[in-house]
């Protein structure tokens, strides 16, 4: 009578081991932040090369997800080689006093289907604002890919100061757009709790 | 004196509607590209790609107009004068297409696309390409100088013959002038 038995608790473990597949490991090297801001009307397209992060995302249980994002802000590529220079100076980022900018999430939850919100506080030059930033997440393999955009508005964090501060040259709203890639650890979702 | 026929109204517009535009894209050109980055820089700039999207504009019904219309025939001069109009006539022509275009494709190849007067975005005539843009940023500033050149070469002709020839061919381009020796067509 035992091996039945032994039959039913595997598929218990393995139900129980599907469920938890938590999506913890950022992937560098395929997570992107891109952005593309509007001058004269002109959408310019730029991004960050360098990101780290840690996440904790499981799709069955997104209320337990938690999600810390770091950007290397010297990292930035503004579009051209003069407004790339510019935008790391004193009225814009100000990446020697602000050398990095963050995303703590607070909650997230789900919006139905394979699309989520996430609920934190964006830090950018030493000035915190809440965020929302819905997201779509599907799995690819062993790896897990989070796919959201959201507007920045580029005056609440003080990003260009001074006669930059003019919205009609350089508007005012940001468009992001992020690609964060996460794989998951089975050696541990494997192991019966 | 023989008699002069004057350009027609259309082309008499086309003409000095363009050489405004481009009497006032060049200086402008030459200014911003020294400007450090600033929002003035970046409204200056589009400035001058809207005008130079103008005269692209203006370029294509104008040639239109004389291929359907040609020109009244230049008053009698020595040939090589005859000959030396009418090159840099058509050079002009040449030129005043190919810097706004060279223009718009440099600007395309610098990853900035070219929004007509902050409305209508205009297509990228080729992909983001950091030594091709360098490389038409040199050869719009080239090609604008010559475009200058020939441009004074045109109006030293224009008053050469309005000054010293006392003949009516600055007279036939310019606007709300009668002719006095009459405007029938030969």
């Amino acid at each position: 009578m035992s091996s039945p038995r032994l039959a039913w608790s595997a598929v218990l473990l393995l139900a129980g081991a599907a469920q938890a597949v938590e999506f913890n490991q950022v992937q560098p090297e395929e997570t992107k932040l891109v952005f593309t801001s509007k001058q004269m009307g002109v959408p310019v397209d730029g991004g960050f090369g360098r990101l780290t992060g840690q996440i904790r995302f499981d799709p069955a249980a997104p209320s337990a997800a938690s999600a810390r994002l770091e950007i290397d802000l010297a990292s930035i590529d503004a579009g051209s080689a003069e407004a790339t220079e510019e935008v790391v100076g004193k009225q814009w980022l100000n990446v020697k006093a602000f050398p990095t900018a963050g995303f703590q999430s607070t909650s997230v939850k789900a919006l139905g289907g394979d699309r989520f919100e996430a609920v934190g506080q964006l830090t950018i030059k030493g000035q915190t604002r809440d965020l929302i930033a819905p997201f779509t997440f599907r799995q690819e393999g062993a790896t897990g890919v989070f796919e959201g955009t959201f507007v920045l508005k580029r005056l609440d964090f003080g990003i260009g100061e001074g006669t930059w501060s003019d919205v009609s040259t350089v508007a005012n709203e940001i468009q992001i757009r992020f690609h964060v890639v996460a794989a998951s650890q089975h050696e541990n979702v494997l192991q019966p709790h | 004196m023989i008699p002069a026929t004057p350009y027609s109204a259309p082309a008499k517009l086309a003409h000095w509607l363009i050489a405004a535009l481009i009497l006032a894209a060049f200086p402008l050109g030459l200014y911003m590209h020294e400007l450090p980055l600033s929002p003035e820089k970046l409204r200056l700039y589009s400035y001058h790609k809207w005008i130079g999207m103008t005269v692209l504009l203006l370029f294509m019904p104008r040639l239109l107009w004389r291929l359907v219309r040609p020109p009244p025939a230049l008053l009698p001069g020595p040939a090589w004068q005859l000959k030396l109009a009418e090159a840099t006539h058509w050079l002009l022509y040449l030129l005043m297409a190919a810097v706004p275009l060279c223009g718009w494709l440099m600007s395309s190849a610098k990853g900035f696309q070219v929004v007509y007067l902050g409305l209508v975005p205009l297509p990228d005539l080729v992909g983001k390409d950091q030594a091709l843009g360098t490389l038409l940023a040199d050869l719009h500033s080239s090609l604008a100088w010559a475009l200058m050149v020939l441009i004074v070469v045109h109006a030293a002709a224009a008053l050469k013959h309005h000054l010293i020839d006392r003949d009516d061919t600055l007279r036939r381009i310019l606007p709300f002038v009668k002719l006095p020796s009459g405007d029938t067509r030969p």
